[in-house]
């Protein structure tokens, strides 16, 4: 009887065996934030990843992959034990982080050696110029460039004079700094505090400022804030706001309710762009999550599609570090941004849009395309980067 | 006028600020418990606000929903875990209240999920009236202000002029004694709870169709909500009042006047990076020279 039973153990992890010899999953540390007020975006990002994965039945680019998700709850540190965690574990491919602090601390040890880091968001100044990496890609842009799209686009609405606000820490001053190099008018800065709840304070000022248009960077909770009492302070109704799309996402743009109508948002994607790819994405990320995508999601479905083909063209090798990293550079997907491909300083380059938040065919508010600002955008900081 | 208008917007930060620290300020000064999930209340009164709303279309049931659920939490709450915590000592009271913060904040995400709801508001409260002549001040934020002035009226008349007061006076200076003259003093402290929960679930009420209702909103309030407290005396209404008050009024005119005024007298690049510390700091510079001048705050619980 035992015997029996050891045999049918045996026949069985022989079985279960084999079809791994075969190919061993790629196996992806999928360091991103879940828990805390922003943890949607990692979720989006994590639930587009996989989506692109179940589309292909656990492949990638007809590789089988295997995604080992983790939560950094916005701690750099914690990003930091996870990475050392993974890393002593075997894996050598790293994408999912959210925000630049934690990459900061994440990046030395996701592209040391033969390991990978493929940004699916933050994409902070210095890793694209001079200090950019071989082995670190950014599949989503680089961070300045919403800003000074947003800057491009005050020029092309016609506005002389704005007020521009941000929270008082490093993003919030780049975002600033990124806007003030391409807008032509003059502008008066606001520095909020990081986390701040109410701006009536600032709401008062702007109004007795009176400028054309409001630029303001508040990712997250801040910016649902920001624009609900921007809307219920009537300062809606006569000086409009021009905002990267981290201001105003479509799950921000659900929490802030009618008051958002008439934002002006600059995003690198295009939600009702009519480019095969993100038509199929949308519907099918609606169809499986019940919500609508976000950015987020689109760069962390677009990440995942950009893994697949280079790990097709090398057939699952990611050893053989310089192949990969050839395949990476070739990008050789679709993207639901449309036209992709990476920068000398293996940079997103992409075409960015202008979005208006206006009711949509169902009657809800959305993020309608008006035109687009730049197409196939370079960054500030490529021609500094070595690569 | 603008310096008017900058004063109630200080006036209303201040309500809000009250509302949280006076649960809070309440909770310790009578029971001696520090309660760091004060924030999850909080957050608990503005997601069954959010949600009652949605669900019923009416916004004062929200309120009611927001009050309930808040109340309802707290019981939960005092009963299974703050009771066990009224004679252990302040570290234990942290950790286990911390806990609560987490615990809420993942119960919050299973029932309701990330993404953050609207609040939907009546047409009337996105009506501006004019408070003085030229000046045009919203009704969401006057009704901030008034709800601020009453629970500081309704919780001075019951401290001072009720029964139950004079209990919760008597509790906070020698509970053994209260409890042997026959008075069931678990039964007070937990009335004194839910009664905190239920403040903070009316902050969360008003700040619902204002702020965003997210998952961790109530931390985001809760360093402000000690700074208030320890600066207005910890352990005593009047002192929340006060600290509240000041906080407040220093947080929204430092904001206010501080970066226009420096940028006069400094150039461009040197004074948007320091008004900017300087506006974050203002709070905290408050509370070192106010615990400069009077180390136990400015209206003590027993001076």
């Amino acid at each position: 009887m035992k015997k029996t039973l050891n045999l049918a153990m045996l026949g069985a992890a022989l079985a279960s065996s084999l079809p791994a010899l075969a190919q061993d999953p790629v196996r992806i540390g999928f360091i991103t934030t879940l828990s805390t007020p922003a943890g949607y975006l990692g979720e989006d990002a994590r639930d587009a990843f996989r989506l692109a994965m179940d589309q292909e039945g656990g492949k990638l680019g007809g590789v089988p992959v295997e995604l080992v998700v983790e939560d950094d709850g916005l701690q750099p540190a914690k990003g930091k034990q996870i990475i050392d965690r993974m890393s002593l574990d075997g894996i050598s491919l790293y994408t999912g982080v959210m925000f630049s602090n934690v990459l900061a601390a994440v990046v030395s040890g996701a592209t040391q050696g033969d390991r990978f880091y493929i940004s699916t968001n933050a994409a902070p100044s210095n890793l694209a110029g001079a200090q950019c990496k071989p082995n670190y890609f950014a599949a989503s842009y680089q961070n300045d460039v919403p800003h000074e799209m947003a800057g491009v686009a005050a020029n092309d609405l016609g506005y002389k004079k704005m007020v521009i606000l941000a929270p008082n820490y490093q993003a919030g001053r780049d975002a600033l700094a990124g806007f003030k190099r391409t807008f032509k008018g003059e502008v008066t800065e606001i520095y909020t505090k990081l986390n701040q709840l109410d701006f009536s304070v600032e709401l008062a000022r702007i109004r007795s400022l009176n400028p054309d248009a409001v630029f303001q960077f508040h990712p997250g909770g801040g910016g649902i804030n920001f624009a609900k009492q921007y809307g219920s302070s009537g300062l809606a109704k006569s000086i409009p706001m021009v905002v990267p799309v981290f201001s105003m996402d479509e799950r921000m743009l659900a929490a802030t309710g009618n008051v958002a109508e008439g934002v002006n948002v600059v995003s690198g994607w295009n939600p009702q762009s009519d480019n095969p790819a993100n038509q199929a994405f949308v519907k099918a990320f609606t169809e499986k999550y019940n919500r609508a995508p976000t950015m987020y999601a689109a760069q962390g479905y677009d990440t995942a599609r950009l893994i697949g083909s280079a790990l097709k063209a090398t057939n699952g090798d990611i050893k053989n570090a310089e192949a990969f990293r050839r395949a990476l550079r070739d990008a050789r997907f679709d993207s639901v941004r449309g036209d992709f491909r990476f920068g000398s300083n293996q940079h997103a380059v992409i075409d960015w849009h202008l979005l208006k938040v206006q009711a949509g065919a169902d009657g809800k508010l959305t993020e309608v395309p008006v035109k687009t600002i730049a197409k196939a955008q370079v960054d500030s900081y490529a021609a500094q980067c070595a690569l | 006028m603008l310096l008017l208008e900058q004063l109630l917007n200080g006036l209303q930060y201040s309500a809000l600020l009250f509302l949280l620290a006076s649960g809070l300020t309440l909770i310790f000064g009578i029971m001696g418990v520090i309660n760091l999930a004060q924030g999850a209340f909080y957050m608990v009164g503005a997601f069954c606000a959010a949600y009652t709303a949605i669900a019923s279309g009416s916004f004062w049931l929200g309120g009611l929903a927001a009050l309930a659920g808040a109340a309802l939490y707290g019981l939960v709450i005092e009963t299974g875990i703050i009771r066990r915590l009224y004679n252990r000592d302040h570290l234990d009271q942290v950790l286990a209240t911390l806990a609560v913060v987490f615990f809420t904040n993942e119960l919050i995400t299973l029932l309701f999920g990330r993404s953050p709801p609207a609040m939907p508001t009546p047409d009337w409260y996105n009506v501006f009236v004019e408070v003085l002549p030229g000046l045009m001040y919203p009704v969401s934020r006057m009704l901030f202000i008034g709800a601020g002035l009453l629970v500081a009226l309704g919780m001075w008349l019951l401290i001072n002029h009720t029964r139950l007061g004079m209990l919760i006076r008597a509790g906070a200076d020698d509970h053994e004694m209260v409890g042997a003259l026959g008075v069931n003093i678990s039964r007070l402290y937990t009335l004194v709870f839910v009664f905190g929960c239920m403040l903070c679930g009316l902050a969360g009420f008003m700040a619902a169709p204002l702020l965003s209702v997210e998952i961790g909103m109530g931390e985001k309030v809760l360093i402000t909500t000690f700074v208030v407290i320890v600066v207005g005396g910890v352990g005593s209404v009047r002192g929340a009042l006060a600290g509240a008050l000041l906080i407040g009024m220093v947080d929204s005119l430092g904001r206010a006047y501080i970066p226009p005024l420096l940028d006069q007298l400094l150039p461009a690049d040197v004074s948007g990076a320091l008004s900017g510390g300087l506006v974050s700091a203002s709070a905290y510079i408050v509370m070192a020279l106010v615990l400069l001048v009077r180390p136990r705050g400015l209206l003590p619980a027993r001076a």
